[in-house]
């Protein structure tokens, strides 16, 4: 079966190997002088789901979008399987071919076709040769279940199906970790299924995946971890079940009261 | 191709004193086409000259260097607010003065042709429009998608390369269309620095034959039919790089 059972499927085992592979320590962003984050500190593990929470403009995706460097950080650090993300002397390929991103907005190119898009950048920054690029691009393409669709441009294809295309962009690059920004936030509520399919299936084979999410009930269902942020701050983390429980500071519940 | 218009239009001058002699006359149709065989050339190295200047300009103005920045803005300043015949002449006449001559045997002959001036003043002219043009295009390139790229590990030069000049230059093909037909047309201003394009030669030859009102249609039928194409070519280049379902 290509995906999961949907209803058997909680978070996975988490594996044995509980090295961080995404560490972040007191990690300190302003713009300006409003300060984003003040002070952020998470473990990921190897094969772990974390799920972020929060009301907006809590910082949640100013924080993922600093673990792969698209933002830099003031103060504190960020490593990815051991290497110190705002280090200067870093090779930021280096990095970022480890960290896989999908926007909200699926930001895919306009101008290339599905199978171009999911192709292009294991062609041109990989080298890989092209038969071979293409023959997992397909599979990424069959496996975000778009098969049919290669020829197909953007602007054809509904949102849920252009950010699965995206994902599938961002697999073809073999990250070890997938940072997922509000994926589900631009999608209608029939489209938001499929694409949470697709995620769920990843993190069921033991991706890595760091989540911002509005879907409760997913977050819940896939995360090993949540973590509640609210004012640049992490307020309260755990496994969701507790989280989603038995929440222990009076923001989080509130929070919680609102949205589920 | 004259036997098969010749006996038409000298019937035509014959009974009804229109003179196309352009079309009969073999002297004056030879005139013709070498005036067409110049105005085409002119046309297609002002073009591509402009082009060029454009696609340099455009990256030149995102340039680190505030001095290559400035350079370029005070060239598309210059070049945009003075008329086109008044660059031709300062190039030819102006420069052209400081430019070496050869000496051919009796008379010498300047080493920048007239011809190259009214190419390289029509292709700065045409270009200062061509850089805004393409810059309007570059910034219409959303972040989000550049910031994909970024994510992909794409250098900025590869960037550059496969999205953003890719997308820019589809933003900017109307524009770019008109600024390149406005162009064509302003080629017919080298006459006055004795280019021997269409105008120049259609002169020489109503000033031969007295037959200035036939001539004039000549000149308005050439340029529609030239420009017309020119038009249609640039037209199907944008059909043919839409993005199905892109923009709406």
């Amino acid at each position: 079966m290509l995906f999961a059972d949907p209803i058997a499927a909680g978070p996975a085992a988490i594996p044995q190997d509980r090295r961080a592979l995404v560490s972040l320590r007191d990690v300190r962003k302003s713009y300006g002088a409003f300060e984003v984050l003040k002070g952020i500190s998470l473990d990921v593990g190897k094969g772990e789901v974390a799920c972020i929470i929060g009301p907006s403009g809590s910082g949640k995706s100013t924080l993922i979008r600093c673990i792969n460097g698209l933002s830099p950080i003031q103060d504190g650090s960020i490593t990815v399987d051991g290497q110190e993300v705002n280090d200067p002397k870093l090779d930021k390929l280096s990095l970022r071919r480890k960290v896989g991103i999908v926007f909200q907005q699926y930001n895919l190119f306009p101008h290339k076709t599905v199978l171009e898009n999911v192709m292009l950048a294991p062609l041109k920054v990989l080298r890989e040769p092209r038969a071979q690029v293409e023959e997992r691009a397909l599979s990424l393409i069959a496996k975000v279940r778009l098969t049919g669709k290669e020829r197909a441009y953007p602007g054809e294809l509904s949102g849920g199906q252009q950010q699965r295309v995206a994902i599938a962009r961002s697999l073809a690059m073999r990250p070890e970790v997938m940072l997922f920004d509000e994926v589900t936030a631009a999608l209608d509520p029939e489209t938001v299924k499929e694409v949470l399919a697709t995620i769920r299936e990843l993190a069921a084979e033991g991706m890595t995946c760091i989540l911002v999410t509005h879907e409760m009930g997913f977050a819940r269902e896939v995360a090993h971890h949540v973590y509640f942020t609210d004012g640049g701050v992490i307020v309260e983390d755990g496994p969701p079940d507790r989280i989603f429980r038995e929440a222990q500071d009076p923001r989080t519940r509130q929070f919680l009261s609102q949205v589920l | 191709m004259l036997e098969l218009i010749g006996p038409f239009f000298r019937d035509l001058n014959d009974r009804t004193g229109w003179n196309f002699n352009v079309f009969y006359d073999p002297y004056e149709y030879g005139r013709f086409l070498a005036g067409a065989a110049t105005t085409l050339q002119l046309i297609g190295w002002s073009l591509a000259l402009s082009l060029v200047i454009g696609v340099l300009g455009a990256w030149a103005q995102s340039a680190r260097s505030r001095a290559l920045r400035w350079g370029v803005d005070a060239y598309i300043q210059a070049f945009r607010n003075t008329p086109p015949m008044i660059q031709l002449l300062f190039f030819y006449f102006g420069l052209g003065a400081f430019t070496p001559a050869v000496d051919m045997g009796g008379y010498s002959q300047p080493v920048i042709s007239s011809f190259a001036w009214a190419v390289i003043a029509l292709g700065i002219f045409g270009g200062a429009f061509n850089v805004e043009i393409f810059r309007a295009g570059i910034e219409a390139v959303p972040d989000a998608t550049l910031e994909a790229a970024e994510s992909l590990c794409f250098s900025r030069l590869q960037t550059y390369l496969y999205v953003t000049l890719p997308l820019a230059f589809r933003i900017s093909l109307p524009a770019l269309t008109n600024n390149l037909v406005s162009l064509a047309k302003t080629t017919s201003l080298a006459y006055i620095i004795t280019v021997p394009e269409m105008t120049y030669v259609l002169n020489q030859v109503w000033s031969d034959n007295l037959n200035v009102p036939e001539m004039m249609l000549v000149l308005f039928g050439f340029y529609i039919t030239v420009v017309t194409l020119l038009a249609a070519g640039l037209h199907a280049v944008e059909r043919r790089l839409v993005l199905p379902g892109y923009g709406r």
